[in-house]
């Protein structure tokens, strides 16, 4: 255990900072791949960025389970998620309500939990890390939340990861959601979300 | 093209934790992260109703506290609420909503649909329509579209997960045999993003054609069934109906007494004990508006009309007599 002052900080005001976070996520997830930018928290745990760090204190707390990817899992971001959340932290992702990892690094869809045809919502929310999102270029996306379609670029993702995305939305009603973060903008493409590569 | 989103106002919210000693939105923070979650992924399975713990409210399940429950995890600072009850901003379950937000949250309160970025509503959706930067909260009693058909709600869920909607389509065939067409005027049920049948609350049915592909997000809370459950913006919603019953909505003979819209949903008004009545807009807003613009109406006197010649294109050619609105419980 680090000790107290090697904690970043969490959220100023941890009531008003956790809805506008939630508000920025929601919109996001409602209208997949529209860029939100939250100028929340400007000292994460390296090497969480700034969206990561906030989406966790908005959402994480005891009941929901984290798994961090190996490559982002430091002691840093560790202490910070157990001390500000609560949360337990687990090895299996696929017991994880939560989960974050890298774009490059970012382990096969199947792995996280999908939930079941009868309770989809216990499926894994997973926040990627990238190294740039930027709308009107690259993906084209389309469904529900989308008036006819939107263009996100993601940049930084190993590859094969929208054939997984495929596969993942064919599980529908099951299926994992995911969260792009880069910095402090994100960005969501709910299972619902068909993505096409240009 | 992302908007910055900064520390929201603090202020008044600030003011408002002080002076009544809740906090912000009366729910305590846990709760509002359980709502929250069940919230997402509601957004993220279109018409699937998310399990909530949902919690005592100080009023009785029955009288929107699951709506109250969705828009206190959903509200903030520099949001400006409305709160509409049958349309109406200026009853009881309305008033008493609209009042709490204000005590609790701080927040700006409105009576204009335009102005509003959340609206909590009770079995109606706006007239005016609802732009991207909405939000709608419907306060639902029954949740579950199948639940008259099948009381179980291990059957129910069995039923939703291989999606297994026979029974509802006989159901709504039956009314067929019986009467000739689907008798369902209000909680008609929908079929979202063509997966989920879906209960659209107790609004009436003239108003189920305005979910389909709205721009706002709509979300919906039940909070003695304990169920959320959200419709994303641009999302398909179907009436449940058959190639050879197209579903259709109620219309009037009249227009409504005081603005003379022809497009709305009308109340019928009893006006005195010798059988006078009228009918007006359900939706106080869109009224108002209208009669501001300088739009005026018969004044519940069938005369006026063709004295003053309202053009005739105002009025809806309808079969359907109005009255059937919702009753079911104060939710």
């Amino acid at each position: 255990m680090a000790p107290m002052t090697d904690i970043k900080p969490g959220f100023r005001d941890p009531v008003l900072d956790s809805q506008a976070t939630f508000r920025a996520v929601l919109d996001a997830m409602a209208r997949p791949g529209r860029l939100r930018t939250l100028a929340l928290l400007e000292d994460p745990p390296a090497p969480l960025a700034p969206a990561t760090a906030a989406v966790c204190l908005a959402l994480v707390d005891q009941d929901t389970p984290l798994w961090i990817a190996p490559d982002l899992r430091s002691q840093a971001a560790e202490t910070f998620m157990k001390f500000h959340c609560g949360c337990p932290i687990v090895d299996d992702r696929a017991k994880a309500a939560f989960a974050i990892a890298s774009a490059a690094k970012l382990p096969s869809l199947g792995g996280f939990a999908i939930g079941d045809d009868a309770y989809p919502e216990t499926s894994t929310t997973v926040i990627v890390q990238t190294v740039g999102l930027a709308a009107g270029d690259g993906l084209t996306l389309s469904g529900p939340g989308i008036e006819d379609t939107h263009r996100l670029a993601v940049s930084g993702l190993r590859s094969g990861v929208w054939r997984e995305w495929m596969e993942n939305g064919v599980l529908f009603p099951c299926g994992i959601d995911l969260i792009l973060v880069d910095g402090a903008t994100l960005a969501a493409l709910p299972r619902t979300t068909t993505v096409t590569e240009a | 093209m992302a908007d910055v989103i900064d520390h929201p106002s603090r202020t008044a919210a600030a003011e408002t934790r002080a002076a009544t000693g809740y906090n912000f939105a009366y729910l305590d923070e846990q709760t509002k992260r359980m709502i929250r979650r069940a919230i997402l992924k509601g957004v993220a399975v279109p018409g699937y109703q998310v399990p909530f713990g949902s919690r005592e409210m100080p009023l009785p399940y029955g009288w929107g506290t699951g709506g109250i429950q969705v828009t206190a995890a959903v509200i903030g600072p520099d949001d400006t609420l409305k709160v509409i009850d049958q349309g109406a901003d200026d009853t009881t379950n309305a008033v008493n909503i609209r009042s709490f937000f204000a005590k609790t949250a701080g927040v700006a309160t409105t009576e204009k649909t335009v102005e509003a970025s959340v609206i909590q509503t009770r079995h109606r959706i706006p007239e005016t329509p609802l732009s991207e930067d909405q939000i709608l909260v419907y306060q639902v009693p029954i949740p579950e579209p199948l639940r008259w058909l099948e009381p179980r709600e291990t059957e129910t869920r069995k039923m939703h997960a291989l999606e297994e909607y026979g029974a509802m389509h006989v159901s709504l065939y039956e009314d067929i045999a019986k009467y000739g067409r689907i008798t369902k005027s209000y909680n008609y049920p929908v079929k979202v993003n063509g997966r989920y049948v879906m209960s659209p609350s107790p609004i009436p049915k003239f108003d189920n054609p305005k979910m389909d592909r709205m721009p706002a997000l709509q979300l919906f809370g039940a909070g003695r069934e304990k169920r959320i459950y959200a419709v994303p913006p641009y999302t398909r919603v179907k009436s449940l109906d058959f190639e050879d019953h197209p579903f259709t909505i109620e219309t009037w003979d009249q227009c409504c007494a005081l603005c003379g819209a022809g497009d709305s949903y009308l109340d019928e008004v009893v006006t005195d004990d010798k059988g006078g009545k009228m009918y007006v807009c359900s939706d106080s807003d869109y009224c108002e508006q209208r009669r501001e613009a300088g739009h005026v109406g018969d004044g519940g006197d069938p005369a006026y009309a063709a004295r003053n010649q309202i053009p005739a294109g105002d009025a809806p050619a309808g079969d359907e007599p109005a009255g059937d609105e919702p009753a079911g419980d104060k939710q």
